[in-house]
């Protein structure tokens, strides 16, 4: 009998090639994700070397960090130099090389963590890749996925391998259900709160627990993509029937007598009774509120209904990043959470850009104005997140509520485009990154849900939603 | 790859934690198609005022660690974005080597592929690494790879542990992408092996 194994030991078993003596291996990579920043040094090695891409086929480059959301993008207008000349490197990358390829003009378009679920890429049991830290993302369909750098991205189109060593398993359990008002973006912010930004190091976390079970795939995503903020390269979980409804009749999963066999092995892919875990962290799903973070890493975060912290609430070399954070946002310990006004509200990201996430905010916004001079937008997470919300009606509710409708990129998430803050604004986001400058130089972020996003784009202020449910 | 030598330089200290990539290299330095010249651009919006003159109190502005070739940072480096952007800017500045108590897994595997060796040290070793570094250019500190030690100005020498592979790689400024192609039978017959089981992929 073979010891009992965690999802993360099916998964890695199922892709070494080959081991060294000393546990370096090479892990195969099923699903190779691009996109324009992180890829064109890559391709440029290849060239370089003489070297093809070993599996176009499993291959497929996007553009969105760099891409315009206005519409005038349509008529093929970019600004920026560099952002065109970098956009225009990929299309020539992805042509020459052959892989598969969504260029801006594609209704399909859209943030490549989006765009690889929606098109059944990303399928349970596979190892998923891209030169983006949020490719933990794609770990919420049971797959190994996670961020790599350039020199890998070079490695992986040259190999189709990755050199690796097997990481530790970590368990976050959310147990019981939610209440309402809290969502998938909420659990995983409050994950982060406990473990801290370092907590989830040299880890896969798996995330389990009836409240996991109850999420769709766009809550599961959400908080699969913010395990890297938790500093696991990796989250997963194990695939169901929420997962294979999902990913039927989408247009690279398997099909026939295929998906049937498809679908027999990704029933295997559960850990085992009394596989082992080195570390667990475990929450209540119903001791879980709605949450934005007051400072400058993910990991500060609060409950809406708190006040801003002390530094003297803080040890070791955390009092000084306090001390450094609370100036940089300037709010002041003590300061409720529902009393920081903001200027600006971001809706989008492949954190909270999915279809159900914009359902989330209209159902807030139907009917009703944002507060004057607010600058509101929302980003959907593709051309079909778009199409899909303005047949739903979607679209309507944020025009009139005086949300800019944007088309589909990362944007304001890290404001590689044009959608950025100027020194001092302050925004409402539901991106992943509260980082210094993250959304602009000296500009201030605030993470939180979809949902808690449209209630301060309403009031002016961080708000508490349940308070308009 | 270059090669890693055995380095005897300045450490420029950074007590700050959660160091992560945006701050190292901010998004509007990642537009370029290079690996270079992202040197001047390396802690952008730490370095330089609006106006793009240089903030005398950051560290590498300092006249005495103008030159660093190692940083003593706190807890958690790296975090954040995948990008290696951050490595390259931090190589082309002339940093060899990071100290830290933690680094996030991508920025640790990243540094290694541009020549930049992080080390993992417990808390109490930074501190007194901490220390060496802030008295300044006349405190050289040598980090010696082959030998896995770290030797402070005043002559405190600590081991630190290394993977022997990333190590191997390290020393001989060997390219990853070569060894694995010396295993390219191990992949092909994996890809012929997986064409029955998981046709699906």
């Amino acid at each position: 009998m073979t010891a009992p194994k965690t999802l993360y030991d099916k998964i890695w078993d199922a892709h070494v090639t080959h081991e060294d003596a000393d546990g370096t291996c090479l892990l195969y990579i099923d699903r190779h994700l691009v996109h324009e920043v992180t890829s064109p040094q890559a391709f440029e090695g290849l060239r370089m070397t003489g070297r093809k891409v070993r599996a176009p086929e499993k291959t497929i480059a996007v553009p969105d960090h760099n891409v315009p959301t206005t519409l005038d993008r349509v008529s093929g207008i970019i600004a920026n130099e560099e952002s065109r000349i970098q956009l225009e490197a990929l299309d020539t990358n992805a042509k020459e090389f052959g892989v598969h390829y969504y260029p801006v003009s594609d209704i399909r378009q859209g943030i490549v963590h989006i765009v690889g679920p929606e098109q059944g890429w990303t399928l349970p049991g596979m190892t998923v890749v891209c030169g983006d830290s949020h490719t933990a993302t794609h770990g919420a369909f049971g797959a190994l996925a996670h961020g790599i750098g350039t020199s890998e991205v070079e490695h992986v189109l040259a190999t189709q391998t990755l050199i690796q060593r097997k990481g530790k398993n970590m368990k976050v359990e959310i147990t019981g259900k939610l209440k309402p008002g809290v969502t998938a973006k909420d659990i995983t912010l409050a994950v982060i709160g406990e473990t801290g930004t370092g907590g989830g190091t040299g880890y896969v976390i798996e995330y389990c627990g009836e409240a996991i079970r109850d999420l769709s795939m766009e809550g599961r995503m959400t908080v699969c993509n913010m395990a890297i903020e938790g500093g696991a390269r990796a989250g997963l979980i194990a695939p169901d029937e929420t997962t294979f409804d999902y990913v039927k009749g989408r247009p690279h999963a398997p099909k026939g007598a295929q998906w049937e066999a498809a679908l027999n092995w990704w029933k295997t892919l559960y850990t085992d009774e009394g596989a082992h875990f080195d570390k667990v962290v475990t929450l209540k799903g119903e001791d879980i509120q709605p949450v934005v973070t007051w400072g400058t890493s993910p990991e500060d975060v609060l409950p809406i209904s708190a006040v801003v912290p002390s530094p003297d609430d803080f040890t070791g070399g955390k009092v000084d990043a306090v001390k450094r954070a609370l100036d940089y946002m300037g709010i002041e310990p003590g300061q409720k959470l529902t009393d920081i006004k903001i200027d600006t509200v971001f809706i989008g990201s492949c954190t909270n850009g999915r279809i159900e996430d914009l359902r989330a905010a209209a159902a807030i916004l139907k009917g009703k104005k944002i507060k004057d001079g607010m600058r509101a937008m929302i980003v959907p997470g593709s051309g079909l997140v778009r199409a899909q919300a303005e047949e739903e009606g979607l679209a309507d509710i944020f025009i009139e509520a005086g949300f800019e409708w944007r088309l589909a990129g990362c944007s304001m998430c890290l404001a590689m485009n044009p959608d950025q803050l100027a020194p001092g604004e302050r925004c409402a986001a539901t991106s992943n990154r509260n980082f210094e400058g993250r959304q602009g130089r000296g500009g201030r972020t605030h993470l939180m849900s979809p949902a808690m996003a449209a209630a301060a784009a309403l009031t002016g202020h961080l708000t508490d939603v349940r308070e308009m449910l | 790859m270059e090669k890693f030598e055995k380095i005897t330089g300045i450490a420029a200290p950074m007590p700050l934690v959660n160091i992560d990539t945006d701050m190292i290299i901010p998004k509007n330095f990642l537009k370029t198609i290079k690996r270079s010249g992202l040197g001047v651009n390396l802690f952008d919006e730490m370095r330089y005022d609006d106006d793009r003159n240089e903030i005398p109190d950051f560290v590498l502005n300092k006249p005495q660690y103008r030159e660093a070739q190692v940083i003593v940072a706190g807890d958690n480096f790296g975090c954040g974005s995948s990008r290696e952007h951050a490595p390259w800017a931090l190589a082309d500045f002339g940093i060899k080597c990071i100290i830290s108590t933690s680094f996030a897994d991508i920025f640790y595997n990243n540094s290694f592929k541009n020549g930049i060796l992080p080390i993992v040290m417990p808390q109490e070793v930074v501190d007194v690494l901490m220390s060496d570094a802030e008295k300044g250019a006349n405190a050289r500190m040598t980090v010696d790879l082959e030998a896995q030690t770290v030797t402070t100005s005043d002559g405190q020498e600590f081991p630190f542990e290394v993977d022997a592979f990333k190590k191997h790689c390290l020393l001989e400024g060997l390219d990853d992408i070569g060894l694995t192609m010396a295993n390219v039978k191990d992949i092909d017959a994996y890809e012929v092996k997986m064409a029955q089981e998981r046709p699906w992929v």
